[in-house]
């Protein structure tokens, strides 16, 4: 595969249950090597459905995904071996250390134990899981059966990773030390990731391209900066001493897009915040009408999210299943 | 990387010992598990084999021999009917059970009945495995989904000849009396029967839960399937003095002929000419099951 071609290519996937259910609709996009790809959206959006087809795991109704080359449908079994998966859940076995965790993972890889020995002892070192490794995996926290999720999902030195929900239920010491995994396996690796999460904040920091899904479609695509700018930039919010309208006074200064006159107060939309405010600063003050307070907001990827799939919450329809394993997850998460 | 760090097993049927292992460790590593495994076929034989004395029921004291009539006949006559009486016994239990030890009799069905127990336990584990997500984790490795389920299927048959061992040496701890031509070999033909219908068992178990993820539905066919496999078999009582309707299920009950091979390997003298029979049924039924579930796993596995 040449450096430039797409790690992920979807072109018209569509997954329909029952004949009736549209879990995933006609969604095209691609993923780039190198980088990491957040696909965010709410509660039976599709993401799961999506990232299962794309795994193999799924068979999609129509269209056509090629994941490292290897086209879903047909290809099934070299896209398996070339990817690597940490699902949503804890799927490590309870009973079993975490050494022999890992060992099994490489055996289901049919990587010969000669080879998967000595790889056990590096992954475990990479998610600090040394020291525990001879423990039995019904004693691990939550952060500890994670990174071991990790190192299970990295067995068969994948080119690209799939992170369902990387950071479910973890705090926020664990989460930050999963950040930081996921961006080393980036810089140093040079892997591809393709991750979901429900926390923005997270995709924000991560992602160098998200994809929002709700409905099944995906309606809009981008780096987060650029999806935070079409808001319309930076909220700058501002008081000065008079009564004195200055709304074209403020209009004028370079940077503003847009200002609007609220009840005691000015609300101002730029593109760069931190350039503006200091202007205004200045320019108000030459004209006699001092600053008396100034904050300023910077849009995050929250605002971005609801303007796109609204404030409603989904209350979408969950397998038994699928909520006992969540509920497991959780639980387990938080030993 | 060096071509040894990337070489992988291109076996269609790579990860199958790892899968089998690891169902196995949860067995041989967890000691209640197999205490209690121990325990039952004990409890099972100690109280219910021994507490079913068939013969006692049936010896010379408990019928009441006419001590008038009997005087009435010529003194030959009355020797030779209570030389006839006393064999009755074990005339009886010949006839009927094929060995005077009622206790023997049903040791051996308790050989099947165990596997019967064991093997059912696959379609627990395999809802088990569902519901805790490992099954997920496994349908994304690049292995066969044959593999997955033949795994559970060879588990559980190493563990109901683990168990029929079990029931074998405690039966001949408690008494067991072995038939006239019995060898060590005729251990290792049960073994071989054991685990073909432990085979046909397991992978019907595993056919059934597939698609489940519910605990309730491997319980609840866990019921219902055991009883009749276990009463119209010749477990407990011979199928020829069984009612004819009754008879008819127990012919085609893969149960009753792994029984029977079970019953003419270790305490019967005879009926060494059935044995193919018994293991060619058990066998087919055993290929024709497993076949069913494996390609079952093709189509249901993957959602």
């Amino acid at each position: 595969m040449s450096e430039n071609e797409d790690v992920i290519k979807v072109e018209g996937l569509t997954k329909v249950f029952n004949h009736s259910l549209t879990a995933v609709d006609h969604i095209d996009f691609s993923v780039k090597q190198g980088e990491i790809f957040g696909f965010l959206g709410p509660n039976g959006a599709g993401k799961t459905t999506t990232i299962s087809m794309l795994i193999t795991v799924l068979r999609p109704t129509s269209g056509k995904a090629m994941v490292l080359g290897g086209d879903i449908a047909k290809q099934s079994l070299e896209v398996r071996s070339s990817i690597g998966v940490v699902p949503q859940e804890y799927t490590a076995d309870e009973d079993l250390t975490g050494l022999e965790n890992i060992l099994l993972c490489a055996d289901l890889y049919g990587i010969p134990r000669s080879v998967s020995k000595k790889r056990a002892f590096e992954l475990l070192q990479l998610v600090e899981l040394t020291g525990f490794k001879d423990k039995r995996v019904q004693t691990y926290s939550g952060g500890m059966r994670r990174r071991l999720e990790l190192a299970c999902g990295l067995v068969n030195r994948p080119k690209l990773l799939f992170l369902d929900e990387p950071t479910l239920g973890l705090d926020v010491q664990t989460r930050a030390a999963t950040w930081n995994y996921v961006k080393m396996l980036k810089k140093e690796f040079g892997m591809t990731l393709f991750l979901t999460t429900h926390y923005l904040e997270e995709a924000d920091a991560l992602c160098d391209r998200i994809a929002i899904i709700d409905h099944g479609k995906i309606v809009v695509t981008g780096t987060p900066t650029d999806l935070k700018d079409s808001l319309g930039g930076d909220i700058i919010t501002l008081s000065v001493k008079d009564q004195t309208d200055i709304t074209d006074l403020i209009g004028k200064i370079e940077h503003v897009k847009d200002v609007k006159k609220e009840s005691d107060s000015y609300t101002v939309k730029s593109a760069n915040g931190e350039v503006t405010a200091p202007l205004i600063i200045e320019a108000l003050r030459k004209n006699g009408h001092p600053v008396t307070k100034l904050s300023l907001t910077k849009p995050t990827l929250n605002e971005v999210y609801l303007q796109y799939t609204g404030k409603s919450m989904r209350d979408a329809e969950e397998s038994r299943e699928n909520v006992f394993r969540q509920r497991m997850t959780v639980r387990r998460a938080r030993q | 990387m060096s071509n040894e760090e990337t070489r992988v097993s291109k076996n269609r049927f790579h990860g199958l010992w790892a899968l089998t292992n690891r169902d196995l460790k949860k067995w041989y590593q967890n000691p209640i598990v197999f205490v209690i495994g121990i325990i039952q076929p004990i409890l099972w034989l100690a109280l219910l084999g021994k507490a079913m004395n068939i013969s006692s029921i049936i010896s010379p004291s408990s019928f009441q021999i006419p001590t008038q009539l009997f005087a009435q006949l010529p003194v030959a006559a009355q020797q030779g009917l209570a030389q006839y009486f006393a064999g009755l016994q074990n005339q009886i239990m010949l006839s009927s059970f094929g060995t005077t030890s009622y206790f023997s009799f049903m040791a051996m069905g308790m050989v099947a009945f165990v596997t019967v127990f064991t093997t059912a336990f696959v379609g627990i584990s395999v809802v088990f495995d569902r519901r805790l997500g490992f099954m997920n984790k496994v349908l994304s490795t690049p292995v066969s989904r044959s593999v997955i389920i033949t795994s559970k299927v060879i588990s559980a048959s190493v563990r109901s000849v683990f168990q029929a061992a079990i029931v074998t040496v405690i039966a001949y701890l408690l008494g067991l009396q072995l038939g006239a031509n019995f060898t060590v070999f005729s251990v290792f033909g049960v073994f071989a029967i054991v685990f073909l219908i432990g085979f046909g068992l397991s992978s019907m178990f595993t056919a059934i839960t597939l698609r489940t993820s519910r605990m309730e539905t491997p319980q609840a066919i866990f019921n219902l399937v055991t009883l009749p496999l276990m009463f119209a078999s010749s477990a407990y009582f011979p199928i020829n003095k069984m009612p004819d309707w009754l008879q008819a299920i127990a012919n085609v009950n893969p149960i009753s002929y792994t029984i029977d091979a079970v019953r003419r390997l270790m305490i019967f003298g005879d009926g060494y000419a059935l044995l193919p029979l018994d293991f060619a049924f058990v066998g087919l039924f055993a290929l024709v099951v497993t076949a069913i579930c494996v390609v079952l796993s093709w189509r249901f596995l993957n959602k």
